[in-house]
């Protein structure tokens, strides 16, 4: 019977690059190029309406992608009700609900 | 032995066989289409087939289709222009039938009419004869000086007023080529048999004076080859755009009947389709066209590109759905509905998206109005506080409905093609609605106005802020003095072409402060760039449609702009140095 320290060991939450797919990440990509320009900032997130109702974030839901985990991407985008205030808002102006139909397209399966 | 017909002559015969082979094209299209309408637009035309609504409905059919007034109230060149080519042959389709029934004949073929000069070889005496061939030269020279006029808008369409027009395909090519030939023809046939017969009217007679008689091979080769251009013209005619001539009067028809464009394609959008005549006149002032140079996404190649059966996904989807166009078009198109049904079809559209929704607690505002200021109205604060006010300004107890969390209209995903989950959207706001027992909604923004309005089945009267605020004035429940700024007010496309509100955002102007004009307004109003509808544009070329727009409201060099959107206000905001207002914010400084 494993002893109880009062603290457990978390599984690794480290990626390996070299077995991440990215094709998808580079379809998306190139069909909406300003998806480069993101900082990271955050603003969608904070004026989401969706996110004010539950937990629907855009910024993780882009370094997911970014990062080639692509899995619980098709549940979180369905969750988007497509007003478009992330557009408005973004510093960078980055066309944020081509984005998302892009990415629904690419990873929601009906 | 049967004695030959003296009203015929072989070189009628490609001019019988074209008419058969148009009407027997025509009929079988017609019947086609109409079998693929929809059972509940059958039910609408057999409930009205002969009801008192037929007359308004020839009464346009003949306004639109033949006079073409929408045209001469657009650009009254171009209005001659499409009624002298309609009207004219009209007219000499018309006096030509009548004039050969009432010549003493053994028998009246159809043909006789289109070519009575050559039949006909003297001078009629029964009575009204000469006013009718006045008139028949008449007409042909009405007809030849529109066919004149196209000419002149081929080589160069700025002197008719059009920057742009339509780059036609082969077949309408060839179509018009007939269709300018037929006339002159014409003309030089008649001439020819004035000057052997002295059958001429006071032109043809005329012009055949001053050419010495001439020989029957001449006169033959010449009558041949007019029956030719006419077997030319309705051969190509049913699959080029003149097939517009059949399926405008039917649209007018069935519109008139009150059937309208459904979420998918029926029958009706197929003679919608071949209603458009493919005049171009969406195409100047599209902004995609002016300010973006995309030029080949305009409504008339779009329904093109689908009468061809050609897949236009991205067409389909480069548009603004500012409803520019659908104010432009002679026709009364239904042109967005057209663009929806093709966005519809190539979305994928998933269920049960927003269970999360259900944690919405029921609210009960008995006695009360619903205020609904919309997603947009989040990032521009100062429309609901002004509203919240106005409201309290007025005595009028109020809820707030999404003041601090807001559900989406679903309007944005309707417009995309995501039908299945805008609809549970509007489940859930109607659910909301009819739970809270509110009697009156108010909405702050457009896009959300004309959902409510149009899309939901509400059984309460939904306003806009502006419409709220204008009967508030009109009561004398709020009063408020008039400043002197100089302002202009920018019509949202949601607000003005699509739910048709021009009126009372201007009187609510007009009493608070003073408004000046735009150069182009109400139905000519330009889209402010910002808009949802059109999902290909980036930031760049948005910004692009936003100064055209703005340029065209500082046309008298306003103090501040007004709106009533909070998507315009947003806009236009970062374009001008001077204030850019909502009516409510201007209502709410200037309430006494």
């Amino acid at each position: 019977m494993p002893i109880n320290f009062g603290y457990s060991i978390a599984p690794t939450r480290a990626i390996n690059y070299d077995n991440c797919d990215f094709s998808k990440l580079h379809e998306l990509e190139q069909a909406v190029p300003s998806f480069k320009r993101c900082i990271n900032c955050g603003a969608c997130t904070a004026t989401c309406s969706a996110q004010q109702f539950t937990s629907f974030n855009i910024r993780k839901i882009k370094t997911l992608c970014m990062d080639g985990q692509y899995e619980s991407l098709g549940k979180e985008l369905k969750k988007c009700m497509l007003c478009g205030k992330c557009t408005l808002v973004c510093p960078r102006g980055l066309a944020l609900r081509p984005i998302i139909m892009t990415m629904r397209k690419i990873f929601v399966t009906k | 032995m049967e004695t030959p017909n003296p009203y015929f002559n072989p070189f009628v015969l490609p001019f019988v066989l074209g008419t058969i082979f148009l009407f027997g094209i025509c009929i079988w299209k017609f019947v086609r289409w109409y079998k693929h309408f929809d059972r509940l637009q059958r039910a609408i035309i057999r409930k009205n087939l002969l009801s008192w609504k037929i007359i308004p409905a020839l009464w346009e059919m003949f306004r639109e289709g033949i006079l073409h007034v929408r045209i001469w109230r657009k650009n009254p060149m171009l209005g001659y222009m499409h009624s002298s080519i309609a009207l004219g042959w009209f007219m000499l389709i018309l006096v030509g039938f009548i004039e050969s029934h009432m010549t003493p004949a053994s028998s009246h073929p159809f043909w006789m009419a289109i070519f009575y000069r050559f039949f006909i070889t003297t001078h009629q005496t029964f009575p009204g004869a000469q006013v009718l061939t006045f008139i028949m030269e008449l007409m042909l020279i009405y007809v030849l000086s529109g066919i004149l006029l196209a000419v002149v808008k081929k080589i160069y369409s700025r002197i008719l007023g059009m920057k742009k027009t339509t780059k036609h395909i082969l077949i309408d090519r060839f179509a018009k080529a007939f269709l300018w030939l037929i006339f002159p023809l014409r003309l030089l046939s008649e001439v020819l048999a004035a000057s052997r017969f002295q059958n001429g009217g006071f032109f043809t007679g005329f012009l055949g004076d001053l050419i010495p008689p001439s020989n029957e091979y001449f006169l033959l080769l010449s009558w041949t080859l007019y029956s030719c251009a006419l077997c030319g013209f309705f051969v190509t005619l049913p699959f080029s755009r003149y097939m517009h001539i059949f399926s405008e009067l039917f649209l007018i028809y069935f519109r008139k009947m009150g059937v309208r464009e459904k979420s998918e394609r029926t029958g009706y959008t197929m003679y919608e389709l071949n209603a458009c005549s493919r005049c171009g006149m969406c195409i100047d002032n599209c902004p995609l066209n002016k300010e973006l140079g995309h030029n080949d996404v305009q409504s008339v190649y779009f329904l093109r590109n689908l009468r061809q059966k050609k897949s236009p996904i991205r067409v389909a989807d480069d548009c603004l759905m500012c409803q520019r166009c659908a104010s432009d078009c002679p026709v009364n198109i239904d042109l967005m509905a057209i663009r929806q049904q093709e966005r519809n079809k190539h979305e994928m559209d998933t269920a049960d998206n927003y269970g999360y929704l259900d944690t919405v607690q029921p609210f009960n505002a008995i006695g009360r109005v619903g205020y609904f200021g919309g997603c947009m109205s989040h990032l521009t604060p100062g429309v609901p506080e002004a509203m919240k006010a106005i409201f309290e300004a007025a005595g009028q107890k109020y809820w707030y409905m999404d003041e601090d969390r807001t559900m989406c209209c679903g309007r944005p995903l309707l417009q995309q093609g995501y039908n299945r989950q805008a609809s549970d959207l509007r489940r859930k706001l109607t659910e909301m609605i009819n739970k809270s027992k509110i009697t009156m909604l108010i909405t702050s923004c457009p896009i959300c106005y004309q959902s409510f309005k149009k899309e939901y089945k509400l059984r309460i009267p939904v306003i806009h802020h502006t419409e709220y605020i204008a009967m508030l004035l009109k009561t004398g429940r709020i009063k408020v003095r008039k400043d002197d700024v100089r302002t202009v007010y920018h019509d949202p496309c949601e607000l003005g072409r699509g739910c048709g509100i021009y009126k009372e955002p201007r009187e609510v102007l007009k009493a608070t402060t003073h408004l000046v004009k735009a150069k182009q307004e109400k139905e000519d109003s330009l889209c402010c760039g910002i808009n949802l509808g059109d999902t290909l544009l980036d930031i760049d070329q948005q910004t692009r449609i936003r100064d055209a727009a703005f340029q065209n409201l500082m046309y008298k060099h306003p103090d501040q702009i007004a709106t009533a959107c909070p998507m315009c206000k947003k806009a236009f905001a970062h374009a001008s140095e001077f204030p850019v207002k909502d009516i409510a914010e201007i209502v709410r400084e200037n309430l006494k």
